[in-house]
């Protein structure tokens, strides 16, 4: 733990006031953290629908969906996921740090997050490519010649439907925590008040808790 | 102290508002648009049916007319409307609290709402769509009409509706003024919160569902195609998922309302405050449980149809509940009869009727014979476009002293009110015969022997469409040159009329402090 050093800038952090609609700095703090969690169980639900698809197409075509995962890039998915639950570790690092004050910790551990969600975003563009020279294309782009059947058909729409929402939430994971860790590094986000970072942190843990579930689903259940 | 509507001039003071005043003001004006709109594609539609075969609307534009109907009223207006223009003003003040929780994010969900009502609209302009409103698969993602961008369009008002949502369960949670426990909550608050959950938790499986639609229909990936191994049925699962508690987000909010209007014009509190806010959290819960009802006749197991129609019925027990209170609160009190209540009158017959016929419909028997055709068209008409539209008429009629700090004309309201509910009952009533005589719905053309109910149900529109443009018509004169009103021209105990009129930019003067509760008639003022 670092001991907060009184200096002009942590001067300046202390006279930080709510705004207008709170009566404190607390009140705010309670008020993003419920609503964050309540974000979170909205974008459960998105994935939902697509764990409850895919669920459904799997009982349908059971065979099809096995022989698929055996396609799958499992060494690709293994690092992407180990990637991830590393990526989960420096982000609640970085908000440990905020907490007992120490900026230039806390902006070490968020550029170690921001980091390790681009090379899973890079990755996940080399795995997409490698399926598509083999033709594994989501819906009638589908030519893989090795798997012919409508399961291996469904799976990779599957695949690259549900990964690519993923992606896409994680790239905006990226964006929000690069956001964040400006503002961490400008002072606006501070051990005084550090709401937005735990709320986008939570955010991060999210998209990492979602890419757990999909792993087993696309790579590891034969 | 000056109003909120004074505080600053120039157009860009509304534009860039945080005021959550403001911003219901401003999507006042947005779904009174789409409701204009929507409106008019009924009539369209209404005088296309007078004969047999075709009027002037080639059988085409006659699917794209009632799709763009749907869509306009279903989206555009009735889920979003109770919620962001009268919670969007009244959660805060009926909380004691300066603003909502999120003030920015309720602005982005007004601009989101806006991009995601100009694509819908883009799309009806460039193609149209011809799918109808519930965008079945596999037509919707082969149909040569714009349906990529509608759908888009309709997800990304979703994603309005779900930051609304977060934002007002976040304000119910943690912004009520000190002292304010649950028990002290007006009722209209509980209404809205058990709509939020429901906005939260359903929204994102339309979202999802509709994105499926645009994806396969833009890049054609046969999600729900069976040439490709797909499942029809699995959207409509997915869909009615949303799409049935969706129901209970348009009507919710409505019950809402009646019973800060039942309350205040019968000066009594709830019969059973307790039953009402207990019953609408049964409903937002149960109304999860009842999608397969929309599925009877789309391959389902006999259990299944059971299940889903005993749950069902479950629901009205809910909606049943209330109408009893409501009913017994007028009961034991001193009835002054006013618009609002007209259009409460109005809502009572129209829910009570639309609800019995669901409670029919759940029945498979009846189902099989009555699904698809005309009967369902009036039975969701009367209970849920019915229960809404009455009582955002009621909402507008009862708050519109305090939001505007001036009167309606209350003769025409009184003539506009009848002219709404009666015109409502005269066009939806033929429809339940029809139904019933086997007219299936959606179709462009049909024998001539229904010909004289589709005369009867248009001539119905047109009165409904008159009352509709007399409450425009003196509304927006009466925001300008109606006269002064009252801080608290009902007499009501609820705590938004201890808000000045029209309120300051944040609600109050000074905090408020809870000396009794919402619905104390009992207590002086």
């Amino acid at each position: 733990m670092t001991a907060i050093e009184p200096g002009p800038a942590e001067a300046r952090e202390l006279v930080r006031a709510a705004d207008i609609q709170f009566q404190d700095l607390d009140k705010q703090a309670q008020a993003v953290r419920f609503g964050i969690w309540v974000f979170l169980a909205s974008e459960l639900l998105l994935f939902a629908g697509l764990f409850a698809l895919y669920t459904a197409y799997r009982t349908e075509y059971p065979a099809g969906f096995a022989e698929a995962i055996r396609h799958a890039e499992l060494a690709i998915g293994t690092i992407n996921t180990s990637l991830l639950i590393v990526s989960s570790f420096t982000a609640a690092s970085a908000l440990r740090a905020i907490r007992s004050g120490a900026r230039r910790a806390a902006l070490g551990w968020l550029g170690a997050t921001l980091v390790l969600g681009i090379v899973f975003l890079a990755l996940k563009g080399v795995e997409y490519s490698r399926h598509a020279a083999e033709g594994a294309l989501p819906g009638v782009y589908y030519a893989f010649r090795e798997l012919p059947g409508h399961g291996a058909q469904l799976f990779f729409t599957l695949y690259y439907f549900m990964t690519g929402l993923h992606v896409l939430h994680l790239a905006a994971a990226v964006l929000v925590l690069a956001w964040l860790t400006s503002r961490v590094s400008r002072r606006k986000t501070t051990a005084a008040y550090h709401a937005d970072l735990e709320a986008g942190v939570l955010y991060w843990h999210l998209v990492d808790c979602i890419w757990i579930f999909l792993y087993p689903l696309f790579y590891l259940l034969t | 102290m000056t109003s909120y509507l004074d505080d600053n001039r120039g157009i860009m003071s509304w534009l860039a508002t945080r005021d959550h005043k403001r911003i219901a003001i401003m999507f006042l004006i947005a779904t009174a648009g789409a409701l204009l709109l929507g409106g008019v594609f009924a009539l369209v539609l209404r005088i296309e049916l007078l004969v047999p075969g075709k009027l002037f609307l080639s059988a085409m534009d006659y699917n794209r007319m009632f799709t763009h109907h749907g869509v306009v009223m279903v989206f555009l207006f009735m889920v979003p409307v109770i919620p962001t223009v009268f919670g969007n003003f009244f959660l805060p003040i009926m909380l004691g609290a300066p603003d909502l929780a999120f003030p920015r994010l309720n602005l982005a969900s007004f601009y989101v709402y806006v991009t995601g009502a100009i694509i819908v609209i883009a799309a009806m302009w460039f193609g149209g769509l011809d799918t109808g409103w519930t965008f079945y698969a596999p037509y919707s993602t082969t149909s040569p009409t714009a349906v990529a961008t509608g759908t888009f369009g309709v997800f990304v008002v979703g994603v309005s509706s779900i930051l609304t949502g977060v934002n007002f369960i976040a304000t119910v949670h943690t912004m009520r003024a000190r002292d304010m426990g649950w028990t002290k909550l007006p009722l209209f608050v509980w209404s809205i919160y058990a709509t939020a959950i429901i906005q939260v938790i359903a929204t994102p499986v339309l979202g999802l569902s509709l994105l499926l639609v645009a994806v396969d229909h833009a890049w054609a990936l046969g999600i729900f195609d069976p040439a490709m191994g797909g499942d029809p049925v699995l959207f409509q699962h997915l869909f009615w998922f949303y799409s049935h508690p969706a129901v209970y987000i348009m009507i919710l909010p409505a019950m809402g309302v009646v019973s800060e209007v039942v309350c205040t014009f019968s000066h009594n509190p709830p019969a059973s405050y307790r039953a009402i806010a207990i019953s609408s959290l049964g409903i937002a819960f149960v109304g999860f449980l009842t999608w397969g009802h929309h599925m009877f006749v789309a391959g389902m197991s006999t259990f299944d149809v059971g299940a889903f129609g005993f749950l069902s019925m479950f629901t009205a027990i809910f909606s049943a509940i209330k109408v009893f209170t409501w009913t017994s609160t007028l009961r034991h009190g001193a009835v002054r009869v006013t618009t609002p209540m007209l259009y409460f009158f109005g809502f009572m017959f129209l829910f009570v009727f639309g609800g019995m016929t669901g409670v029919a419909l759940a029945t498979s028997s009846l189902d099989i014979h009555w699904h698809d055709t005309y009967f369902v068209v009036a039975h969701f008409h009367f209970i849920m476009v019915g229960g809404t539209l009455t009582m955002y008429l009621a909402a507008l009629h009862y708050w519109f002293p305090k939001m505007f700090g001036r009167m309606y004309p209350r003769r025409w309201s009184i003539v506009a009110a009848t002219a709404v509910v009666l015109g409502f009952i005269f066009t939806f009533t033929p429809q339940f015969l029809l139904g019933n005589a086997g007219m299936p719905r959606r179709y462009w053309s049909y024998p001539p022997e229904y010909q004289w109910l589709h005369i009867l149900s248009t001539a119905g529109a047109s009165i409904l469409a008159m009352g509709l443009a007399l409450n425009l018509a003196y509304l927006v004169w009466a925001v300008f040159r109606g006269p002064r009103a009252e801080r608290n021209p009902w007499g009501s105990r609820s705590y938004e009329w201890l808000a000045p009129t029209p309120p300051p930019p944040h609600n109050f003067d000074e905090p408020l402090v809870i000396r009794r509760g919402p619905y104390d008639y009992h207590l002086p003022e």
